[in-house]
């Protein structure tokens, strides 16, 4: 090449590949945004669930955004027991409980927070065992045996009467996020 | 333009276009490969070949299965088991396949680790291997997923949750993969085009790449001998063909592969004729149902071993136990610092480092299929830890080995 045109050469070299990288980025971030959750997907995202007919120690599961929703209702016992005990994480187990009136009832996704299978409920040991790779959870959802790195995670919820709006972030729900009782989901 | 004589025949026509004669030398006739090899060297081409089977069978089940949370479990268990004519056979052939392949791709991984056959000059030769390897695992996942039932949906669930990162709980990550909150739809749909076109259009570009890579250090030999490749092929082509040490790839070499490939055949349409069932696990008969974990999740049995690396530790560390596990082979001809291209059994120590990295990853597997309770989770725990220690153990005994 001759050495008169180098310079020339090497400026529309660098401005060519300048803007061919330019649409590459543009192209990458279309291709992110195209895995995205579609909108219909973010909308379905909100589910009412009614707690008046719940029992003590009997555990209801309701759907939410596609995951299992663990209700269970504590009585006075289960209650008292909670007030002293903390998780594997240091968290403390009453913090979990929402207090509607005089009730006290947990409520999180039913999804391991170690790698997401369902544990089971043991309502006579009032504990929850993960099957795939035996974490243990108390029956306010705290974790007590690892692999889990923490308890059951509190869906965003907002207090309407005896109702629940899971999907909608309450003042109870922020202040669980706030004080790290849960992380977000 | 190019002159072009008349032709006298077809491939004399198609010669003075494509040069396939000299595609065909270069390619065949006269492509190299040592004589002092045995039967495990036939293991690249069983591989071509089972892939190209998984292609082919591939393309028959695509032309029923629908990509779709409501109709995908039914078309794969009632129309091509029960509709398509022949469409079970399909069915079969692409699962044993599956399953099959990787048990020859781990022979001819360890045939590798064995005779040395990833040093001096052979690094690409086994890190575009390594690639091919992680390449078919992806393929082999999103597979699974595709009959949509209880273990596709609960395998996807718990393997796209590995990259929350543990304590990193990087949700959006996970969600962006899914396209969802849990797996559905979305996710079903994208894990379909992995699997048909962008995973096999890798493995398709990495195959010519791992040929190329063995182009130019040639093929390993049981002795791991260095020779003259271009003096051994001209007595080859002299006529000397006793005393050279090669022969050509086509159509010498290939009518042993052919051999291998007969009786390899057999065990493999034995194995999809009457045992098809170890490839199709019966908990994957049950539609996929979000709201209801099967008792136990484990991984088909090829990724056992490096599902157990993660299942005794607690989150964060299992997690990077388990990435380390998937990366570590690729560090092999960089850990192994003796120069000795030579089988295991003249390598002193390395001779033992093998086989018991060979046996762990067997105690690993068998280890993943128990449930983790009692003295099995001792015995996973022990043969994970083991696992890192040898990777550990590794650049420091070859360090020390003699030189041959």
């Amino acid at each position: 090449m001759a050495n008169n045109t180098k310079g020339r050469r090497d400026f529309m070299g660098m401005a060519l590949g300048g803007f061919t990288a330019l649409g590459g980025i543009g192209a990458l971030y279309a291709m992110k945004r195209t895995w995205d959750p579609l909108p219909s997907v973010k909308a379905a995202g909100f589910t009412t669930i009614d707690l008046k007919d719940v029992q003590d120690n009997v555990l209801v599961t309701e759907k939410w955004r596609g995951k299992p929703i663990f209700v269970l209702k504590q009585s006075k016992e289960m209650v008292a027991k909670a007030q002293n005990e903390i998780g594997k994480n240091g968290k403390k187990s009453i913090n979990r409980l929402i207090k509607i009136g005089d009730n006290y009832y947990m409520v999180a996704v039913g999804l391991c927070t170690h790698l997401g299978c369902i544990p089971g409920y043991n309502p006579e040991k009032e504990d929850f065992l993960c099957a795939c790779h035996g974490g243990m959870y108390d029956a306010t959802a705290n974790v007590t045996k690892a692999p889990p790195p923490r308890g059951l995670d509190i869906p965003p919820f907002k207090i309407d009467g005896t109702k629940l709006v899971l999907g909608e972030a309450g003042p109870e729900y922020k202040k669980m996020l706030a004080d790290g009782t849960t992380l977000a989901v | 333009m190019a002159h072009f004589e008349k032709a006298n025949s077809i491939g004399e026509w198609l010669d003075q276009r494509l040069a396939v004669e000299t595609l065909k030398r270069v390619l065949q006739t006269e492509y190299w490969i040592p004589k002092n090899i045995n039967f495990l060297w036939a293991m690249g081409m069983v591989l071509a070949a089972t892939f190209g089977i998984l292609l082919i069978s591939g393309i028959f089940l695509l032309m029923y299965y629908q990509p779709n949370v409501n109709l995908a479990f039914d078309s794969v268990n009632y129309t091509i088991m029960s509709q398509v004519g022949y469409g079970w056979l399909w069915r079969h052939v692409h699962g044993v396949g599956a399953s099959v392949v990787f048990l020859i791709i781990y022979i001819h991984m360890f045939t590798g680790i064995y005779y040395g056959s990833y040093k001096k000059g052979r690094e690409l030769i086994w890190l575009s291997g390594m690639l091919l390897f992680v390449l078919f695992s992806a393929e082999a996942f999103s597979g699974y997923m595709l009959p949509w039932g209880q273990m596709s949906y609960w395998a996807g669930m718990v393997i796209t949750n590995l990259f929350s990162g543990g304590s990193l709980h990087a949700n959006g990550l996970v969600e962006w993969i899914r396209g969802d909150y849990v797996p559905g739809q979305a996710f079903l749909n994208r894990f379909f085009m992995l699997h048909v076109l962008l995973v096999p259009l890798a493995i398709i570009g990495v195959i010519v790449l791992h040929f190329g890579t063995l182009r130019i250090p040639h093929v390993n030999n049981q002795d791991g001998e260095e020779f003259d490749f271009a003096e051994a092929a001209e007595l080859y082509k002299a006529g000397n063909v006793k005393e050279s040490k090669v022969i050509p790839f086509s159509p010498v070499f290939l009518s042993k592969d052919v051999l291998v490939m007969g009786v390899y055949f057999l065990f493999f349409f034995y194995l999809v004729f009457y045992h098809f069932e170890f490839a199709m696990d019966p908990v994957n008969f049950d539609p996929a149902n979000g709201l209801k974990t099967p008792t136990h999740i484990y991984p088909e049995w090829y990724f056992l071993w490096s599902y157990e690396v993660l299942r005794p530790f607690s989150t964060n560390i299992g997690l990077i136990a388990f990435a380390t596990a998937q990366v570590i082979f690729f560090m092999l001809p960089f850990l192994d610092r003796s120069p000795n291209v030579a089988p295991a059994s003249r390598r002193g120590a390395f001779q033992i480092w093998f086989w018991l990295m060979l046996l762990d990853i067997l105690v690993l597997t068998f280890m993943g299929k128990l449930p983790p309770q009692g003295i099995w989770s001792t015995v996973g725990l022990v043969a994970a830890l083991t696992f890192f220690a040898l990777w550990i153990a590794l650049p420091i005994i070859t360090k020390f080995e003699k030189k041959l």
